[in-house]
């Protein structure tokens, strides 16, 4: 089902006129209210006026997560905090978080486009939503909710963990439809099986997963497992939050982006020169409806291309192929994002640790599963086990609570880690997305 | 009277302990007693060696942790309680064992026991003190 039939199925035309028309007033606006933003067009030599065409967008200077962080908290947002009635946040590099706001408008913008996303991925107000996603200040959670209820479908806010439980829910309150990111969906099936629960008597019919990268062979693995039709869905928070695109259940070929509310760009991200469809490179969006948190030209780090070729579904939305890659070194660990240099400062401040470390991704049981090779210098050895194991154990600890991800901790010989052209290999990633 | 003993830290691999033996081999240093305490991951060898300054050094050159800790050589009266005889003595006067192993000795009448104690003065205090032998390092590592 296409849940808004006017803009998801509007002509090319259309589209890119009321794109313009958006983009000239999102400029308008940033360059009036945000500090940032007018030293930024200043410094580019450029002025709101200069929009006339859509390519103009080029003219226009970039907007980085180290921007974001620099202007922490509420530096970026072009409303005052009268107007803002919602805020999210999302892990940074260093253990600052991004701080995004929404106005009440942008709530209703969202929840549209998440009622969007869910149509497409096969829900009706008829359905019964399972929603596994984390509530807080992750997006992910609170995203599904208000997309669920405005499209009227009932919603479980069920939340992350606690898989038993949700076993029994799935199974007593007939969800029809599954929210959550694929390696917890992958989980919930494994437990539902040592439960003795199949996937087969259960009224499930499509699954929205996203919030982390997975590869086609999961699809798979999911739809036979649970026996429902899996779509990916997209959306990081500085630019909205989950909503941002979504692949019709119809194809599962790519994510439809939302056009009318976002403008795509895939650039190159050594040169920042802007690519043709089809091309791969990074991802950038501007955000041209958002009130309370408007980003230009935000440079995602995301690595995919763009589609514009038609779609069996009926949208004329073009479609982003699924992220194959970062520009930088970000690990998404069960929807977490974490920055090696994050687990570098947790080892920093841990007495007699070396800055030697690596980290090892594994997949297994369908959860990532973060090892921290750490070298054992002499300032940490012990001729004991137990201050050994205690070191083990407090650095898992401080990683825990500082960057919010479990992570197994395994004492390995000085040495022992590669050391490439006097940079270290930091990160083994195992997992086959 | 302390005695020195060499840690090392190894990883759970095959052919660390053959890597420190060849390289304690090659330096000529002659291992007199052994300790091995591991968990899943790794391992922690403990060694008593006839050269501490060469066995230290070579392990290092190639990339090893060491450690060097004080511990105690003690005799054991080699017959039934004798070695209750120490620990029941240490533990009224509240020294914590935290690890031990043998020592081998191509003769003699009493067995040598390597102790490393939270308190290792106190320790060879009460020993000395209640009539046992405490060995002194640089015997020891010829004995």
């Amino acid at each position: 089902m296409i849940y808004d039939l006017e803009y998801e199925t509007m002509p090319r035309e259309g589209l890119e006129a009321i794109q313009l028309r958006r983009l000239q007033a999102t400029a308008e606006r940033v360059y009036a209210t945000v500090p940032f933003y007018r030293k930024k067009f200043q410094e580019a030599g450029v002025v709101p006026g200069d929009i006339r065409s859509l390519s103009d967008i080029q003219k226009l200077p970039f907007t980085t997560k180290q921007d974001l962080r620099e202007n922490y908290p509420y530096g970026m947002f072009a409303v005052p905090m009268d107007n803002v009635v919602r805020i999210h946040a999302s892990s940074g590099t260093t253990g600052q978080p991004t701080v995004v706001g929404y106005t009440a408008r942008d709530v209703n913008t969202w929840a549209t486009l998440m009622a969007r996303a869910l149509a497409a991925g096969g829900a009706t107000r008829g359905d019964i939503i399972h929603n596994a996603y984390g509530y807080g200040l992750f997006t992910g959670g609170l995203g599904v909710h208000y997309g669920a209820e405005k499209m009227g479908a009932s919603v479980i806010p069920v939340s992350g963990g606690n898989t038993k439980r949700q076993i029994i829910i799935m199974r007593d309150f007939g969800p029809t439809i599954l929210t959550a990111t694929p390696s917890y969906t992958l989980h919930l099936a494994e437990v539902a099986e040592e439960m003795g629960i199949s996937f087969q008597k259960l009224s499930l019919k499509f699954g929205i997963f996203g919030a982390e990268p997975w590869s086609e062979e999961m699809r798979n693995e999911i739809e036979r497992k649970l026996n429902l039709t899996a779509v990916d869905i997209y959306g990081l928070s500085e630019v909205l939050g989950p909503g941002v695109s979504i692949e019709c259940h119809e194809a599962k070929k790519g994510l439809h982006i939302a056009e009318d509310h976002f403008i795509a760009e895939i650039i190159d991200p050594n040169t920042g020169e802007a690519l043709p469809y089809g091309s791969v490179g990074e991802l950038v969006f501007t955000s041209v409806t958002k009130e309370a948190f408007p980003v230009v030209r935000y440079r995602t780090r995301d690595i995919t291309s763009i589609n514009p070729e038609p779609c069996i579904c009926g949208r004329t939305l073009v479609r982003m192929n699924k992220v194959s890659g970062r520009t930088d070194d970000m690990l998404i660990i069960r929807g977490v994002n974490v920055f090696p240099s994050q687990i570098e400062s947790v080892l920093m401040e841990t007495e007699g640790v070396e800055p030697h470390y690596q980290l090892v991704v594994d997949r297994q049981e369908n959860l990532d599963m973060l090892t921290v090779m750490v070298e054992v210098g002499e300032q940490a050895f012990s001729d004991t086990i137990k201050p050994l194991q205690d070191l083990e154990s407090k650095i898992a600890r401080n990683i825990k609570e500082t960057i919010g991800v479990t992570a197994r901790v395994k004492l390995v010989e000085p040495k022992t880690i590669a050391r490439s052209q006097g940079k270290a290999v930091r990160v083994i990633d195992n997992r086959k997305i | 009277m302390r005695a020195e003993q060499i840690s090392i830290f190894l990883e759970n691999k095959s052919g660390r302990l053959a890597e420190v033996t060849e390289i304690l081999s090659r330096a000529g240093v002659n291992i007199r007693a052994l300790s091995l305490a591991d968990t899943s991951d790794f391992g922690v060898l403990r060694i008593i060696v006839d050269d501490n300054d060469t066995a230290k050094s070579s392990l290092k050159e190639r990339g090893f942790t060491v450690g060097k800790t004080n511990v105690v050589a003690v005799e054991v009266p080699d017959r039934p309680g004798g070695l209750f005889s120490i620990l029941d003595l240490l533990s009224k006067g509240r020294v914590n064992v935290e690890y031990m192993y043998a020592f081998v000795r191509q003769s003699g009448e009493n067995a040598v026991m390597i102790f490393r104690f939270d308190n290792t003065d106190e320790a060879i205090k009460l020993l000395q003190e209640n009539g046992f032998t405490v060995i002194e390092g640089k015997k020891l590592y010829t004995l």
